[in-house]
């Protein structure tokens, strides 16, 4: 079964795409941190919730030919390293598109979307993913 | 007076034609196409759900507009195919807009009218001072059995309506409902798929409800169809919203813009939302709306609407307009169609 606990405690950030940004040094993480790993204690206190634009750009991908059985129907898909405009780099799907339309530098946008279902009768997770602008 | 402050769609970019449907089902594909006047339908990703297609709709919406979600009272979210029995959709949308705690929510149903039923009551929120603003969205990933006549159109997409008194830019002038107690279309709870009535589809269904609020509607208003602009009525295919339009006596011009399902198929729940999304992207102040939706079961609402000086400052390319949802879209065969949509039976090797 999901961990339904942490599905709940991750939604704000899935949904919205809300990481955190170090007053200290200026720096924006996702997923969410409590510490920066540059300022350290410097940043105790100091780590603020900021809303991410969702655009960016690829800096990598991979072709998934092969996947766990949730992920059957959308085979061959793409999962690529994408750059936010605010700094931090984020591991997401990119959807409707054909593999070979997905390149490096390439610019995308988020949107939401199912990330899976724990079966037909549990809980259908939800988050974010990223479309070719 | 309250009206619509911000509006916004989604559809889903997959479409299917009908030459493909009857390609696998033996049936003539002019006839169906013909039939139906339907050229596409728009299929929804296997990770698209009435919540998602819901959320980017409403997400449009905000994009358009300067609105704080946390002045946003209520939110309404009709559809037949919640994807939860038990479990709001609502709160989903809410969410990933991010309103805050305190607002109303709730999940509607009344078949294709759902969404118009949420404009409704959070029209008469915002009118009695109960909120600010409201949302209410109509959004579906409509259901048609294998080898069904339906099969041919339903299919996805949705609209989200902010109403409010502020900036508004179409004044929801009046609205009114007529219901029946009808046979003619239903989905017994767990089934997947809906049964339609036959005889009971289009003179006791949807003709005689479309009809009749749009007449009461125009009674109420004393107007008559040339005092209007643009009409939209629900389209459950090309053909019968054409019909209703030339049994009242509308024209081609009045009623082309907001038609939409020769391109992606019935929306059920955001069909008429849809059709007036599309309405709102080319209007120009002072046009006047009839819109009139229609949910079988069966019952109407009708708007009487008009565009106001605000929409021409309204920031409406912030966010992709009815033509561009329809322009950019990739097509996909039956086989693909079945995947996507869970029709095929699958082993353990699948969800």
């Amino acid at each position: 079964m999901t961990e339904l606990s942490r599905i709940w405690r991750e939604t704000e950030y899935r949904y919205n795409l809300i990481g955190f940004r170090c007053k200290n040094c200026g720096r924006t993480y996702f997923p969410p941190r409590d510490i920066c790993p540059y300022c350290h204690r410097e940043s105790i206190g100091k780590m603020e919730k900021v809303k991410l634009s969702g655009n960016g750009e690829i800096l990598s991908y991979s072709i998934v030919h092969d996947s766990s059985p949730a992920f059957k129907r959308e085979i061959p898909y793409v999962m690529a390293l994408i750059k936010l405009d605010e700094g931090p780099s984020i591991t997401a799907q990119v959807v409707d598109c054909n593999p070979d339309e997905v390149d490096i530098g390439r610019r995308v946008h988020m949107v939401f979307r199912k990330i899976r279902e724990d079966g037909k009768n549990g809980i259908i997770e939800y988050g974010y993913k990223f479309r070719l602008d | 007076m309250s009206g619509i402050v911000s509006y916004g769609s989604y559809i889903p970019q997959y479409r299917i034609k009908p030459e493909e449907i009857a390609r696998i089902w033996g049936d003539e594909p002019d006839k169906m196409k013909n039939n139906l006047f339907i050229l596409s339908k728009s299929v929804p990703a296997p990770d698209e759900d009435v919540a998602t297609i819901s959320v980017e709709a409403a997400r449009n919406a905000l994009k358009r507009s300067d609105i704080d979600p946390a002045d946003i009272g209520a939110i309404y979210v009709g559809s037949e195919s919640h994807p939860y029995a038990v479990k709001p959709t609502a709160t989903i949308v809410a969410a990933a807009i991010g309103m805050p705690l305190q607002y109303f929510a709730a999940d509607y149903e009344f078949a294709c009218k759902a969404g118009t039923a949420g404009m409704q009551n959070i029209k008469a929120m915002v009118d009695s001072g109960y909120i600010k603003y409201g949302m209410a969205i109509g959004s579906d990933t409509s259901q048609g059995a294998p080898g069904d006549a339906l099969e041919y159109t339903a299919s996805a997409g949705g609209t989200a309506m902010i109403i409010g008194k502020e900036n508004v830019i179409a004044e929801i002038n009046s609205t009114l409902s007529v219901s029946t107690d009808t046979p003619d279309f239903w989905r017994r709870e767990g089934e997947p798929y809906p049964k339609h009535g036959e005889r009971f589809t289009g003179e006791p269904g949807y003709f005689k409800h479309v009809i009749a609020a749009a007449r009461a509607m125009m009674e109420r208003m004393e107007t008559k169809p040339e005092d209007y602009d643009y009409a939209v009525f629900h389209q459950p295919n090309g053909k019968f919203p054409t019909r209703a339009a030339k049994i009242l006596g509308f024209t081609e011009e009045q009623y082309k813009t907001g038609l939409l399902t020769p391109y992606i198929g019935n929306t059920y729940s955001g069909s008429t939302m849809n059709g007036l999304s599309a309405i709102l992207d080319e209007a120009q102040p002072g046009d006047r709306i009839l819109a009139v939706s229609f949910g079988s079961g069966a019952g109407s609402d009708a708007f009487d609407i008009t565009v106001t000086d605000n929409i021409k400052d309204y920031k409406k390319y912030n966010a992709p307009t009815i033509k561009k949802l329809i322009e950019k879209v990739k097509f996909i065969d039956y086989g693909t169609y079945t995947k996507f949509r869970k029709i095929i039976v699958t082993g353990d090797s699948v969800e």
